[in-house]
């Protein structure tokens, strides 16, 4: 880093009151950042002008016609909490109506641990500032762990561990051979990894492979965990949108709680309630007793207030209105339903597709996999002769948002992805 | 299995030291037990010395492989935060006099919180639209993004004109800061801050999560109870060349005691002379004097030497967006190169934080500063809020002085500028406050005028007269 001396800096100050007098600047050393992987493929896809491009980049859920969706239970809990009279500041811990629903969510509606008040609980900002808030807590409570990250994952998740500054270890997750879970890899990694590391799990819909465990694989990642007594902690971004049901998706928590043991979650509801832009999530931790728990919770609530003070409202009243109320909580759970099933479709409409083209390769992948992403095996060179040939957006790892398929553009995509796959064997 | 079996039995043994067991004897029996290459020390943690970790082994030793064995034995309680913390006690009052000075949340006479006509109008029209709920971008809504530069600075302001800003929609003020701060930490990371003592108390979490030095330079003068201009001039020039100086740009808070125009001015040439940034926080834009420009008055200032600068916004208290987490980084650059720049970096510190601000108050602000019908309603909603304030403030004094038969002089709380007045009161007379008469404040002395009613105001006086001249 170039000390305060040598920054490059233009000397202002000799007649103040004149004006800008050089363009120099203290920012000189400042470089242009890389453009988001993810998010940056939006913007990409924005600016193109091309009238047959397809956006399968960012992980938000469209309709048939490919247009952004509003839950209807969400319209609806937001007329009832308009002309709602206080704006004040929600406690640093956030909505505690929202966190009971939403912890019920993960738990269990009947939990043990929900009724001994074991779980200490923040709303979050989402996914990512409750991955955040949990990487800050470790780093002050757990100063020598480091984190095991599945290879591959969301690629925020490796951001987030490292401005929090605890080391990152990686361990094998996806075989690119089959295309599928490397689960004798990582359970070497499980085992070898020091007793007692930390372990990022994404509970269901694992982004972005959309690979996940079986039941029985969880099973016994769970046992190998209390053999080495691992922290398991789990990232739920999707629960609802891997199967459809938001009980079964949350069945590799409920794997590990009956095993006792004490996991950390964070949760989102950006997809699932189609919330994205309200940044309405929660960070639990589950201890050993209410006190612990309180403890906890206030010091997850330290660790908030020099970040953002408290967590925003609205969605979090959206998301309160929504689960208390027993017939908008039906109306999500079809709703999310709903949305599951049109990518299940959208998944088998693509395979079809490029069965009928006669491709080479083998697409089985896509409806074994889970959630609204696609590990599609394409290249980092593929991906771009999708981008510019086809203006087909997606990121370059080859994973493609589900989600943004549709009965208007599957077709487009396998012809595309048969042309640059074709000639190939992988 | 069977390995399985002994590393249970031989656990069980460990468990059975019961929980009268001393921290000696516990290290002692961890020490002659091993599993295999499991060490049931490891599970504890290694506490050297982490100030945020209590004892290394609890009296009860846990099972590592068993259920109900926690990573986070040694945890304390957190204190309760020193401001967000009264409303807390206070709501656990249940007296009929109780009285919430403590947080800066406006409230009307009837003691109220308050939602601006504007909001509410606004809101009802969201809801028509229906709008979408995606992703905003990581630098927020550009429509926001915008119009709060233009507050700021002045739409027709060259700043704005020559894209020299850079803006990042923020978690109202303390998001803004935090990212600003982080941002300072990784371009800067010789640099220290200076923060005026005393200052809004989570400034100092804010640098010291952020990691980035910082040092107090005198403010509030306790004999005057007024600005310690000099004192803190002299700081200002002491620190080292190129320091942050973070100043309030209206309506200091805890103090409200702003700097005259004049001294403003010297201020800026003093920051000038020794290649200091200035780093504004404008959390009280309008509620100062009413005025949005007026308010914004110094910012302006400095930008017009042409300095580079960066400035956090807010936008709880002046349209009571409080819960919606509102606000904005700007950082002011020579250029337009460097405006792009400084933008994309203080994106990628926010995308780790929370990917990408709230949606719903950037839009609540973009609609109400974009309308011009909206934005003169806010601006005599501000007026009428401010003025509340003011009537209050000459009501207190009135009552102080009528009460107080010493002659002392409350003439300060006239002066005062803003949301808070600075009683003078100690630690242990605001605790007076609470405990005798349940005014809640906070312990730097603090009231926040906006929780006042003309009505209350004889109470709050007899209470600060009490706990001034009986308590030390």
């Amino acid at each position: 880093m170039m000390s305060r001396t040598t920054i490059c800096r233009g000397i202002l100050t000799r007649d103040s009151g004149f004006g800008l007098r050089s363009m120099s600047s203290w920012w000189g050393h400042v470089e242009p950042a890389p453009k988001d992987p993810i998010l940056g493929v939006t913007e990409a896809f924005l600016a193109d002008p091309s009238p047959d491009k397809v956006n399968v980049g960012v992980g938000a859920y469209r309709d048939d016609n490919g247009k952004p969706v509003v839950l209807q239970c969400v319209r609806e809990a937001e007329r009832r909490i308009a002309g709602n009279q206080n704006m004040e500041y929600l406690p640093m811990g956030g909505s505690v109506k929202m966190m009971e629903e939403t912890l019920k969510l993960a738990y269990g509606e009947n939990s043990d641990l929900l009724k001994e008040k074991r779980i200490a609980a923040v709303q979050a900002l989402s996914g990512t500032g409750a991955c955040r808030l949990f990487a800050d807590f470790q780093k002050r409570f757990r100063p020598d762990s480091q984190i095991y990250i599945p290879v591959p994952t969301w690629a925020n998740h490796h951001n987030i561990w490292r401005d929090a500054q605890v080391p990152q270890r990686t361990f094998h997750y996806y075989h690119p051979d089959t295309k599928g879970l490397d689960y004798a890899t990582l359970m070497d990694d499980i085992k070898n990894a020091p007793n007692g590391s930390f372990f990022l799990l994404h509970a269901c819909a694992h982004n972005p492979t959309g690979v996940d465990p079986t039941e029985e694989q969880w099973r016994d990642i769970s046992y190998q965990f209390k053999v080495k007594g691992h922290f398991p902690f789990f990232d739920m971004a999707y629960q609802g949108f891997a199967s459809g049901d938001p009980e079964r998706d949350a069945k590799a928590i409920r794997i590990f709680l009956d095993d006792g043991h004490s996991i950390g979650c964070a949760q989102s509801y950006a997809k699932n309630m189609g919330l994205y832009g309200q940044r309405v999530g929660c960070l639990s931790v589950v201890c050993e007793d209410e006190k612990q728990a309180v403890a906890v919770k206030s010091q997850l609530q330290q660790i908030a207030r020099p970040m953002y003070s408290n967590p925003p409202v609205h969605g979090a009243l959206i998301v309160s209105t929504i689960l208390s109320d027993p017939d908008l909580k039906n109306l999500w759970l079809k709703e999310v339903k709903g949305m599951a099933n049109r990518i299940i479709g959208m998944r088998t409409a693509i395979r079809e597709n490029l069965e009928k083209l006669d491709s080479p390769l083998s697409w089985e992948h896509i409806t074994k996999q889970i959630g609204m992403f696609c590990y599609s095996g394409l290249t980092p060179e593929q991906v771009d002769r999708l981008t510019n040939e086809f203006h087909i957006y997606m990121t370059r790892n080859g994973r493609i948002s589900m989600a943004g398929v549709t009965t208007g553009n599957v077709g487009y995509l396998a012809n595309a992805i048969h042309e640059v796959t074709k000639s190939g064997s992988k | 299995m069977e390995g399985k079996d002994m590393a249970s039995s031989a656990m069980l043994s460990i468990a059975s030291a019961g929980p009268s067991a001393s921290a000696a004897n516990c290290k002692a029996s961890l020490r002659k037990t091993k599993i295999g290459s499991f060490d049931v020390r490891y599970m504890l943690g290694k506490a050297k010395g982490n100030p945020f970790l209590k004892s290394q082994c609890s009296g009860r030793v846990t099972m590592a492989v068993a259920v109900n064995v926690s990573r986070f034995e040694g945890i304390a309680m957190a204190p309760p935060d020193p401001i967000l913390g009264v409303s807390e006690a206070f709501k656990a009052d249940t007296n009929d006099m109780k009285l919430n000075l403590g947080v800066g949340a406006y409230r009307t006479e009837e003691l109220q919180p308050y939602v601006l006509n504007v909001v509410k109008k606004v809101e009802k029209l969201m809801l028509e639209r229906g709008e979408y709920k995606e992703y905003l971008p990581i630098e927020g809504l550009a429509a926001f993004n915008k119009v709060t530069a233009e507050l700021l600075f002045g739409a027709d302001n060259g700043v704005i004109k020559q894209g020299r800003v850079a803006t990042v929609q923020g978690l109202s003020g303390t998001g803004s800061l935090r990212v600003a701060a982080a941002f300072i930490e990784r371009y800067f990371p010789t640099a220290k801050v200076l923060i005026s003592s005393p200052t809004w108390g989570n400034h100092k979490n804010i640098f010291n999560d952020a990691r980035v030095p910082w040092s107090e330079y005198r403010y509030y003068d306790p004999k005057t109870v007024g600005l310690d201009f000099d004192g803190m001039i002299s700081d200002i020039k002491a620190a080292p060349d190129g320091s942050f100086i973070l100043l309030h740009g209206c309506a200091h808070n805890p103090t409200g005691i702003d700097p005259t125009p004049e001294q403003w001015e010297k201020i800026a040439d003093v920051i000038q002379e020794k290649n200091h940034i200035p780093f504004f926080d404008v959390a009280y834009q309008g509620f100062a004097s009413g005025s949005l420009d007026e308010d914004a008055s110094s910012v302006r200032l400095f930008a017009a030497r042409g300095l580079e600068l960066l400035v956090a916004q807010s936008y709880s208290k002046n349209l009571g967006l409080y819960a919606e987490r509102i606000g904005a980084i700007n950082v002011v650059c020579s250029s337009s190169d460097a405006a792009a720049r400084v933008k994309s970096q203080l994106k990628r510190i926010a995308r780790p934080m929370y990917s990408n601000p709230p949606v719903h108050g950037a839009r609540i602000v973009a609609n109400v500063v974009g309308d011009p019908a909206l934005f003169n309603e806010w601006k005599e909603e501000m007026e009428i809020m401010a003025g509340r304030i003011k009537n209050v403030r000459q009501k207190l004094f009135d009552s102080l002085s009528a009460k107080d038969k010493s002659g002392k002089d409350w003439s300060f709380i006239l002066k005062q500028i803003g949301m808070f007045s600075f009683t003078g009161l100690n630690k242990a007379q605001s605790e007076n406050m609470s405990n005798k008469w349940h005014v809640y404040m906070t312990k730097d002395g603090r009231i926040s005028l906006a929780g006042l009613s003309l009505a209350k105001c004889d109470y709050l006086a007899d209470g600060i007269i009490d706990s001034f001249y009986n308590v030390s």
